[in-house]
């Protein structure tokens, strides 16, 4: 039996934490008849049901790479049972044949040899200029390192899905507190939250990003003693862009609940709950919340998408994922000079593109579907 | 008229103030000019004299907000805040790390990238209403239904791959314009070719499908039916009625951006080498330089400010409705 230590990284803590939010939810949608009959129309239009079997099967992929754990070392008797400082993850696991058999350098998809030829001393001891021969197969083939391409673009998953899902549970608060507060108490209260989201609006999104990412790198330089891993040590860093990405990203969703609170405060049920004596707070979270709801749902499916692509190009400006962090960024930015080699070597590239095509497409399909079933007005 | 511009003018005061106190909170509150010059001298090895001679090289020797030491005014003016940052307002950008003036770089730099942005806004703006006026001159067709999903498939794409692909595509293969470079004046124009088709390209997605939205919600009001019920062109409802109907929701993002486009384009600054601002903006994130970034975040707001202030006007101009006072 293999003897292992459960790791869990922050971001698996907050994102198993996510992922039980969305099964309360679903417990409560489900015993609402409302909800179900918009949620059934979600998954009536053919491809929106599937985009969601797309989705179900990143997030699955998403999952599997967030469990983690060390394994142990050979330890002396009589000690304490000592953990490699490797974590890894249940993907790891299931792909171990792809992590494990690196290749000195390039290899082509399906190829037995190396992309390069090398001297070889042959069993007669001629010397021979061939393609070394490989050690696996490699469905995708290898990059520059050897690495397997169709394990890094796997591994690649779950930081699409972390940066777009976190950044939503981060911004969320923000947006709802203020939108609903400047739209229900208008006056002083509106003016100052207007004041803000104007201000952060006004500073060009990709710099506004980039300069708090710098900022945070010069900390992370600076306290090396905070991490015990690399492992951590990029999470936080992962952590740290998606708390930067939510802070600054949630005006847009502010403003559009504001501009709902401000109808829907000069409604009856709201007038009646208010001659009742119902508190601020009680209204709002009771009254308000629920009715500006199907906005909030459909701008965090329709955030998510654009996420997922940001997170490549802030990685390329330099202000992304630790470069250490298989991401799809971090792919394209090591893959982009290789269609200028001879031979060319495209499936480093070809592969990024598949897998974040395939993924931001479902998203925005997922997103229209979700869009179609719960924005009141139809059309669009 | 006068009056209004005055008064918009005196609002964005507090607003570039805000942006001013977030940068300087940023840069000089959580990061500091100590942290800045370990960067810069490198490594973990860097001596306290070092350190001080190096922020003193860049004039960060000073106190955050009041200087005691100071004689007079100085107690106020010799301080961080009024020289890295309240300075910014008289466009005073100061000196980046390397000791070039910020300022004069930005003026060099900006003709670039614009050089490269007007015509690919302009350009794509076109390209993107004509798109969508097709796909609605074709509503419930399977005309409509198959230009949905190809733009959908389009905004799928990572900006990245637009210029890989079109570099390797047009530039490598086909061989159509160079890959990559800058000249000024009309011998630079086949380098302009390649960013602006792919700048105009990459966006056909996201904006087209937007118009698309736009143009239906207007085509099912009841002014559209009336014009069809007193015999209309269909080519004339839609390019006088709906397209003169839509225009306040295109100027609202649209306009906005118009100043903006001296910053450039990050990504198609630097693949392209284009010697503009975008490019400086990246080469500055790389090399960590805080004083341009801190510069280019408070032109970027002002420009910003100038654009909502022309959308404004710009709803006067198309809408006799509206009137600024």
């Amino acid at each position: 039996m293999i003897n292992i230590q459960p790791t869990v990284l922050i971001s698996d803590a907050v994102l198993f934490l996510l992922l039980a939010a969305v099964g309360v939810y679903i417990w409560r949608a489900r015993r609402s008849e409302n909800a179900r009959a918009t949620w059934r129309g979600v998954f009536a239009s053919g491809t929106g049901r599937w985009a969601a079997w797309v989705m179900a099967f990143f997030v699955s992929i998403g999952v599997l790479d967030s469990l983690h754990f060390r394994v142990a070392v050979e330890t002396p008797a009589g000690q304490a049972q000592q953990y490699s400082g490797e974590v890894l993850s249940v993907l790891d696991a299931i792909l171990t044949p792809l992590r494990t058999a690196s290749e000195k350098t390039y290899s082509a998809p399906f190829a037995t040899t190396l992309l390069v030829k090398e001297s070889v001393t042959l069993a007669d001891g001629s010397v021979a200029r061939l393609a070394p021969a490989i050690t696996h197969i490699h469905p995708l083939g290898t990059d520059k390192v050897g690495q397997d391409v169709l394990y890094l673009a796997l591994k690649s998953v779950r930081t699409g899905l972390l940066i777009g899902t976190l950044t939503t549970l981060v911004m969320l608060p923000f947006a709802c507190a203020l939108g609903l507060a400047a739209g229900y108490f208008g006056g002083w209260v509106d003016d100052a939250i207007q004041y803000l989201y104007t201000t952060l609006n006004s500073i060009p999104g990709v710099l506004l990003i980039a300069a708090a990412v710098l900022v945070v790198d010069v900390q992370i330089d600076a306290h090396a003693e905070w991490f015990n891993s690399a492992a951590a040590r990029a999470d936080l860093r992962l952590l740290a862009l998606c708390a930067i990405l939510g802070l600054t990203g949630w005006t847009g969703l502010a403003r559009l609940l504001r501009a709902e609170t401000l109808k829907l405060r000069e409604l009856d049920y709201i007038q009646a709950a208010r001659a009742f004596g119902v508190s601020h707070g009680w209204i709002l979270v009771r009254h308000v919340l629920p009715n500006v709801a199907h906005l909030i749902i459909i701008s965090v499916v329709l955030d998510f998408s654009g996420l997922v692509l940001a997170e490549a190009v802030l990685s390329y400006v330099g202000a992304g994922v630790d470069p250490a962090t298989p991401s799809f960024g971090n792919m394209i930015n090591a893959a982009r000079l290789e269609l200028a080699r001879e031979p060319v070597v495209w499936w480093p590239l070809a592969t990024a593109f598949a897998f974040l095509f395939a993924l931001v497409l479902a998203a925005n399909l997922f997103a229209d579907a979700v869009r179609a079933a719960f924005d009141p007005r139809g059309a669009r | 008229m006068i009056a209004y511009l005055t008064r918009r003018l005196l609002y964005a005061l507090p607003i570039l103030l805000g942006v001013n106190l977030l940068t300087f909170a940023l840069f000089f509150g959580i990061s500091s000019p100590d942290d800045m010059a370990r960067i810069h001298l490198g490594g973990k090895r860097v001596t306290a004299e070092a350190v001080e001679r190096w922020k003193v090289q860049h004039g960060y020797d000073l106190p955050n907000f009041y200087n005691a030491a100071g004689e007079g005014t100085d107690k106020v003016t010799q301080t961080l805040f009024v020289q890295k940052s309240l300075k910014l307002f008289a466009l005073d950008f100061g000196a980046a790390d390397d000791g070039r003036d910020i300022g004069r770089e930005i003026g060099k730099r900006m003709w670039p990238s614009l050089v490269v942005a007007l015509p690919t806004f302009f350009l794509g703006l076109a390209a993107y209403l004509a798109t969508a006026l097709f796909l609605v001159f074709f509503r419930n067709t399977a005309i409509d239904t198959v230009g949905v999903i190809l733009l959908v498939a389009l905004m799928s794409i990572s900006g990245l791959f637009y210029v890989i692909g079109g570099q390797v595509l047009l530039a490598k293969w086909w061989q159509w314009a160079p890959i990559s470079g800058y000249a000024p004046g009309f011998s630079g124009l086949q380098f302009l070719l390649l960013p602006v088709l792919i700048g105009v390209v990459s966006g056909i997605g996201d904006s087209s499908r937007f118009y698309r939205a736009l143009f239906l919600e207007e085509a099912g009001r009841d002014y559209v039916r009336t014009a069809h019920a007193k015999g209309l062109s269909p080519f004339r409802i839609l390019f006088r009625h709906i397209l003169g109907n839509a225009a306040i929701p295109i100027l609202t993002g649209v306009v906005v951006v118009i100043p903006r486009l001296f910053l450039g384009s990050l990504i198609l600054e630097s693949f392209f080498g284009i010697p503009g601002l975008g490019s400086y903006t990246i080469d500055a994130i790389q090399a960590q330089d805080f004083a341009i970034v801190r510069a280019m975040v408070f032109l970027g707001s002002l420009l910003y400010i100038i654009g909502l202030i022309l959308t404004d006007l710009s709803y006067a101009w198309v809408d006799p409705r509206v009137r600024l006072q």
